[in-house]
């Protein structure tokens, strides 16, 4: 019997990871094409348009109808339609028109429009300007517009930090539970320990895999908005490279905490989605935490999730230096610390 | 291993267990199935932790040396399912990366007759080749030691034929093997020495053919009467020529018999003098099958 020099466990322990991970395409898709193409739709959706043009309607039939619809065709921001009442009035119901104006008492002029609409009052006031103007008002006080359009004040600027955070997120928890549950259901883990393996390395080898996966996530979907939708990139590449790795490592002890005693992947995944589910909807992936009341925010501040969404959004939108983020990175190594300590001393072998 | 115990709750699933396994021997662990042949095994793999008793293996014992004894022992568990994703090759090289020393990956694929299964994916493989893989698994660290916990449950014959086979050929290498089985075929083609396991208990304990011998008869006749008919005294049955021992299982008598050609005939006479009609009449040479059933009234299999 020959002896033969063996292969690094611990590197093929990882291999065995990569090559699970590569031979399942879905894998591939959710974590590499999924927030691309999410990125994609909410770009499209909320992409920067020229500023709305707001619908009016001119009553017909009234002695300054002409007058009106002059003095407002020269508002650009105005697009206007001259209308019998009943049709307009119609169209004011059915939201086609914003403002239906008519001719009001002594010569005046008459505003029909819903107040609780924003576009509504913001029609009314332009209509109003225009036809104030065009009966001759003066401007007391000189007004010059400057318009500032700049990447990293618009929607998808938002939403691409959110979605980095929910793709380390979600790697990090599905990563680890699901294939370390099934593992463990098809007592293949049980097989493992009955070798002189070393239970370290095994749970480093999910560990580096994640890291190096996370690593190619990231550059990816940051690449694919910077290129797409000029999202910008104001923080280090340091600074920003730091906030990911310790967020995988808080969501990898966090998966590893959920997938340490479970025995079927329904268990697991019920344990999963109840995790994280609140941070999906508390932590600010697609619209900012601060909506939510003042009494919560503590709590919502304590979510890794926030804490990674915020440090992402500081460093990559703002430009915070890293020294400015020690709140939220300590919060994360705090979670990671926490998590992996129960793991460890829960953690289900057979 | 001695006086081993382990409980679940209430169950004694291990009641004192005492096994000596010499160096170089099969030994068989047979038993029904929840007879507690696992449990007893996964105490000796150090899976499981006993609630009494010692385990030593190769002058080894967990509590003190279980890398040691990781290093030294094969393990094929019961219905492990190996990655489905990685090929034969790459399981084994991974298994065999955990041992400091051991045999060559492409050695132990070929022992297996895998080779041509090298680069399959396991889950593409048959439950024969998958139990092969599991072997290979099992003994790429070169073990002084190998467990096999029911190494050919729910293969088909010819599969069950081949691992036998390969069983053997690790055996003459001097290796020790215990295995579990509920065949008691395999336990005689495989086994040096066999224990008996039910409830927890070794009920007997030596080689295959001390065992058979133990019943004090070589052969077993089965009979049964036509519908009808009275229920025949064990006792008179036992006093029929060449009868050690007679059995009456609703309606199915079984009698234990030393010389087939004095018992049959005296069968046969003393049915026609009482009118009695045979609805089936079978022998067979007798097995560790009929060891189990005179010790325990029951068969292995229906339990």
């Amino acid at each position: 019997m020959s002896e033969q020099p063996r292969d690094n466990p611990l590197g093929q322990l990882v291999l065995v990871r990569f090559r699970e991970y590569g031979r399942e395409p879905e894998a591939l898709f959710w974590s590499f094409g999924f927030p691309i193409l999410l990125a994609i739709g909410l770009g499209i959706a909320f992409r920067s348009k020229p500023p709305d043009v707001a619908h009016v309607a001119v009553a017909s039939g009234n002695a300054h109808s002409a007058a009106f619809v002059e003095a407002l065709r020269r508002d650009k921001g105005l697009s206007v339609e001259e209308l019998p009442l009943d049709s307009g009035r119609a169209a004011l119901r059915t939201g086609r028109v914003a403002v239906m104006i008519t001719g009001g008492a002594n010569g005046g002029v008459k505003y029909e429009y819903d107040d609780t609409r924003p576009d509504a009052r913001t029609a009314k006031l332009l209509a109003n300007d225009a036809l104030q103007r065009g009966g001759g008002r003066q401007e007391v006080i000189g007004a010059a517009d400057r318009f500032v359009r700049e990447p990293g004040s618009r929607y998808i600027d938002f939403v691409v930090p959110g979605l980095l955070g929910m793709t380390i997120m979600g790697g990090g928890i599905w990563g680890l539970g699901f294939s370390i549950v099934d593992q463990r259901r098809k007592r293949l883990l049980k097989r493992l320990v009955a070798t002189p393996m070393s239970r370290a390395q095994y749970l480093a080898s999910y560990i580096i895999s994640r890291l190096v996966l996370l690593t190619i996530e990231a550059v990816v979907l940051i690449g694919a908005s910077a290129l797409l939708f000029k999202v910008p990139m104001r923080g280090s590449w340091l600074s920003i490279a730091t906030i990911v790795v310790v967020s995988a490592l808080a969501f990898g002890g966090l998966g590893l905490l959920l997938a340490a005693r479970s025995q079927t992947i329904e268990g697991v995944s019920g344990l999963m989605n109840l995790c994280m589910l609140p941070m999906w909807v508390l932590s600010g992936v697609f619209f900012s935490s601060e909506n939510f009341p003042r009494v919560v925010q503590p709590f919502i501040k304590a979510l890794p999730l926030t804490a990674t969404n915020d440090a992402l959004r500081a460093s990559m939108l703002r430009g915070v230096p890293f020294s400015a983020l020690w709140p939220q990175l300590g919060i994360l190594a705090l979670w990671m610390t926490i998590c992996f300590a129960i793991a460890l001393k829960i953690f289900r072998w057979r | 291993m001695e006086g081993l115990r382990k409980y679940y709750d209430d169950v004694r699933a291990v009641d004192g267990v005492d096994i000596a396994v010499l160096p170089g021997e099969c030994f068989g662990l047979l038993g029904p199935n929840g007879a507690g042949k696992t449990t007893t095994i996964e105490v000796c793999e150090g899976l499981l932790a006993p609630d009494a008793g010692v385990v030593e293996l190769l002058g080894l014992r967990w509590d003190r040396d279980e890398q040691q004894l990781r290093e030294r022992l094969g393990i094929q568990l019961q219905e492990t399912q190996l990655a489905e994703k990685l090929t034969v090759e790459e399981t084994v090289r991974l298994f065999r990366s955990f041992y400091q020393r051991g045999r060559a990956v492409d050695d132990v694929i070929h022992v297996v007759q895998l080779d041509e299964k090298r680069n399959a994916r396991v889950g593409k493989l048959s439950g024969g080749q998958k139990q092969r893989l599991a072997l290979a698994c099992a003994i790429v660290g070169d073990p002084d030691l190998v467990f096999l916990d029911e190494p050919t449950t729910g293969l088909d014959p010819q599969s069950r034929r081949q691992l036998w086979d390969l069983i053997t050929e690790f055996k003459r290498l001097g290796r020790t093997i215990i295995l579990t089985t509920h065949y008691m075929d395999e336990a005689e083609i495989l086994c040096d020495r066999v224990a008996i396991v039910d409830h927890g208990k070794v009920i007997a304990l030596g080689t295959p053919p001390q065992l058979i011998a133990s019943l004090g008869a070589e052969h077993v006749v089965k009979f049964a009467l036509a519908p009808g008919a009275p229920a025949l005294e064990e006792s008179t049955l036992r006093s029929l020529d060449g009868v050690r021992a007679a059995k009456s299982v609703a309606g199915d008598y079984e009698l234990q018999v030393g010389a087939l050609h004095r018992t049959v005939p005296a069968l046969l006479a003393f049915l026609a003098d009482r009118h009695l009609e045979l609805a089936q009449l079978t022998t067979h040479s007798a097995t560790l099958e009929d060891v189990f059933v005179s010790l325990t009234g029951r068969q292995l299999r229906d339990v």
